[in-house]
């Protein structure tokens, strides 16, 4: 007798659903992602499930990943602007196993990318969809802990209390000190958490041409940005916003307007700044290559 | 249950192509967007419309339609949604006339996501002529051309939209085209 050994199919994985969560769920989160686009900026709780990997891994970003995803799709995973992460590696291969998509590690072939804590340095077009994963999507959690009391804020629209935060920043240090998770305005109504990435990020959420879902996982969570919605960083006339960035050039590729992640690469202090987001200073440098080339 | 026909082909794959399609018209309001879907439908129900619900309605969403005991059946039996008063229903069929917005759930300021979405089947949908379209997800303005819109529907859209957050979303069907109007949208007639 001989045993004939059939090979699994190339990339999916038997015996799970199409993008591993079951339709129900998968339902119940397309529910709630289509109120989170009609109401920009409103948390919206939701059933997370148990997924395989740790909360703080990025399990509200993939349900929503899961839920969005077809088999057309091509995905991007950035860990902090970084595709070789192994959060980032993780979650593309657990996509490639479940659901297979094509993934892709350069932000112009992608037409979903989920992100933890950067918003690609290239402008993100119409059809194209980020997916951010959210610690803590409750803007005012540090200042105030109930959630039946910050939901009543929200309802009352009423953000004193984070104005109050960034004054005492100011009356202190002389500046807002936020430089990261720095709170905005959508749509003139919300105030809502971009998540932690850096203030510099900030601005391009502002009227931006791609469709912004966030997932919180453990907090269970789910809100939206609109493409082309107004997204304000919050500030005061006499105090603008201003995004930070270290001021230096990308020890890499040369840029001086991109964020920067500072390298320690010795014990006598000795350090280098480099791009934060991985593809476009890799873009770059092959640029300047083949412009020396010619 | 002589004559009940099919539902989605693939129903993993072809529910996650009508919800994109929902999520993008949702997105860029007045933008229309194809479901693709070539079902076996009982009258009236059109493709978009079925596409819609297969995709997004289960027995967590109580409904209310006017669309009669055929596609009554038919939605059920894929869907098993339970019928509930229009007034609590969290998705609206209207192939006819619809219910005033102002008579559907429309959440409280704390939870204005527990709205009822309203499907309303028209006659036809055309880009670039008829409303002019703006707010969140529109660059400057969108157009849209609504055939057989519901009568006094511009000015009790503008008046339902005052109670923002609070609202209905509208999802609007012809043949496998839709196009939607989340609550943030301002409608300008042409």
């Amino acid at each position: 007798m001989t045993i004939t050994v059939v090979p699994p199919a190339p990339s999916t994985l038997e015996g799970y659903n199409f993008a591993y969560l079951d339709e129900a769920t998968k339902r119940m989160i397309r529910r709630a992602l289509l109120k989170a686009v009609a109401i920009p900026g409103h948390q919206i709780p939701f059933g997370a499930r148990e997924m395989p990997l740790p909360y703080g891994w990025g399990t509200g970003g993939i349900q929503v990943t899961a839920s969005i995803l077809g088999p057309t799709d091509t995905l991007k995973v950035i860990d902090q602007g970084a595709d070789d992460t192994t959060n980032a590696i993780s979650i593309r291969r657990f996509f490639t196993r479940v659901a297979g998509v094509a993934t892709t590690e350069h932000t112009a072939e992608a037409t979903v990318v989920q992100t933890r804590h950067r918003i690609p340095e290239r402008t993100l077009r119409e059809d194209q969809i980020i997916v951010y994963q959210v610690p803590q999507p409750e803007p005012l959690f540090r200042l105030e802990p109930r959630r039946m009391e910050t939901k009543r804020l929200h309802a009352l629209a009423d953000y004193g209390l984070m104005h109050v935060r960034l004054y005492e920043d100011i009356a202190r240090l002389g500046h807002i000190a936020k430089a990261y998770d720095y709170p905005v305005m959508v749509n003139r109504r919300y105030l809502m958490s971009p998540s932690p990435i850096p203030a510099f990020d900030n601005p391009k959420m502002h009227r931006m041409p791609a469709l912004q879902l966030f997932g919180a996982g453990r907090e269970k969570r789910i809100y939206a940005i609109p493409p082309y919605t107004e997204v304000r960083s919050l500030d005061f006339e006499d105090h603008p916003f201003r995004p930070i960035r270290a001021p230096h050039a990308c020890a890499l590729c040369g840029s001086r307007d991109t964020y920067l992640d500072e390298v320690i690469t010795d014990d006598a202090g000795g350090r280098l700044f480099v791009c934060s987001d991985t593809d476009f200073c890799a873009e770059r440098q092959a640029d300047s290559a083949k412009e020396a080339a010619e | 249950m002589t004559g009940l026909t099919p539902g989605f082909a693939d129903p993993a794959l072809d529910a996650q192509a009508s919800f994109r399609a929902v999520l993008e018209a949702m997105s860029r309001p007045g933008r229309i967007q194809r479901t693709g879907s070539s079902l076996h439908l009982p009258a009236p129900l059109g493709q978009a419309t079925a596409a819609v619900l297969l995709a997004l309605a289960d027995a967590d969403t109580g409904f209310a339609h006017d669309a009669g005991a055929a596609a009554e059946a038919w939605l059920r039996f894929h869907c098993g949604m339970p019928l509930v008063p229009a007034g609590e229903a969290t998705f609206v069929l209207a192939t006819g006339a619809p219910p005033a917005l102002a008579t559907l759930c429309q959440g409280s300021e704390e939870e204005p996501q527990a709205s009822a979405t309203l499907v309303i089947q028209v006659a036809g949908l055309a880009e670039d002529e008829g409303w002019h379209l703006t707010g969140p997800g529109i660059e400057t303005e969108h157009r849209l051309r609504v055939d057989g819109a519901p009568e006094g529907f511009v000015a009790a859209w503008a008046a339902n939209r005052a109670g923002f957050p609070c609202g209905v979303d509208v999802v609007l069907c012809a043949g496998d085209r839709l196009a939607a109007l989340p609550r943030t949208v301002m409608i300008a007639e042409g």
